[in-house]
């Protein structure tokens, strides 16, 4: 019943809604980090299917998106997962509901 | 759709619930790994080579021993003491649902207009090349400064600070 395309979209949405519940059900602030990454690998699925079954593959659109949000995820992981071992060491914990103040 | 389909997709899916779920922040990071292997096979699956090997390289190769890494220096890998899920956990799994029940909804009432199946598109490493060089050269030096101000703003960040005079 199903088309290949819906398929595809199906798998992307649910990986999103997955990586959605790790990043707010979560404690550790890396948990949170992982379901972002989640996220963002859902989209570039969407992406890549809708390259693979679009009108125009030979334009190349849909995998330059991807393989460019590839980069940039590689890029917030890096600085994302800094950001949680320098805030691990100025308040020696990396669980979310305890990190209540800004101001160290 | 193919049996292998459903394969990478049990996998993927399979993967990213584990990520979730467990209680141990080293068996996430391992669940992690899966799921993103499983996204790198479903996009060789749609003939997507190049991407899903640099899947592959960026994912499993640099994200997933970044995670690692933080989660050793940060000793993640001890359980916390009151439990894994945040106090909030039950409003944070409705909106998950909803947006799931909405996306499938939208899926499933829209996609019946697109043509069903479409030949096999001929890419190569050298098209790909060609067009990052040609017409998105623009995007491609922008992401090539980004990864630099990124790499040198995580170092700084996650640098060891000056001992200070108080505290």
């Amino acid at each position: 019943m199903t088309s290949p395309l819906a398929g595809y979209l199906l798998v992307a949405a649910l990986l999103f809604a997955i990586g959605l519940a790790g990043a707010l059900v979560r404690r550790n602030a890396i948990l949170v980090l992982i379901g972002i990454e989640l996220m963002l690998n859902a989209a570039n699925l969407n992406l890549i299917a809708f390259w693979r079954f679009g009108p125009h593959p030979e334009a190349l659109t849909g995998m330059m998106f991807a393989i460019f949000s590839i980069a940039v995820a590689a890029a917030e992981a890096a600085v994302g997962l800094g950001l949680v071992i320098a805030i691990h060491r100025h308040t020696d914990t990396t669980e979310l509901d305890k990190i209540n103040r800004m101001k160290g | 759709m193919s049996p292998i389909f459903y394969i990478l997709a049990a996998l993927t899916i399979g993967g990213g619930l584990a990520a979730v779920l467990l209680k141990h922040l080293v068996h996430c990071a391992l669940a992690t790994t899966v799921a993103f292997a499983g996204l790198a096979l479903l996009f060789l699956q749609l003939d997507a080579q190049f991407a899903g090997f640099a899947q592959i390289l960026v994912y499993i190769g640099a994200v997933a021993i970044l995670i690692v890494f933080a989660i050793l220096l940060t000793r993640g890998a001890e359980l916390p003491k009151d439990g894994v899920f945040s106090r909030t956990w039950f409003a944070g799994l409705v909106i998950a649902a909803g947006v799931f029940a909405v996306l499938a909804w939208a899926i499933l009432q829209s996609v019946r207009s697109v043509s069903e199946q479409s030949a096999v598109p001929v890419v190569t490493v050298h098209d790909i090349g060609n067009a990052l060089v040609g017409r998105y050269v623009l995007p491609l030096e922008i992401v090539a400064l980004l990864l630099t101000a990124a790499t040198i703003g995580a170092v700084i960040v996650a640098m060891h600070e000056k001992e200070r005079p108080k505290s």
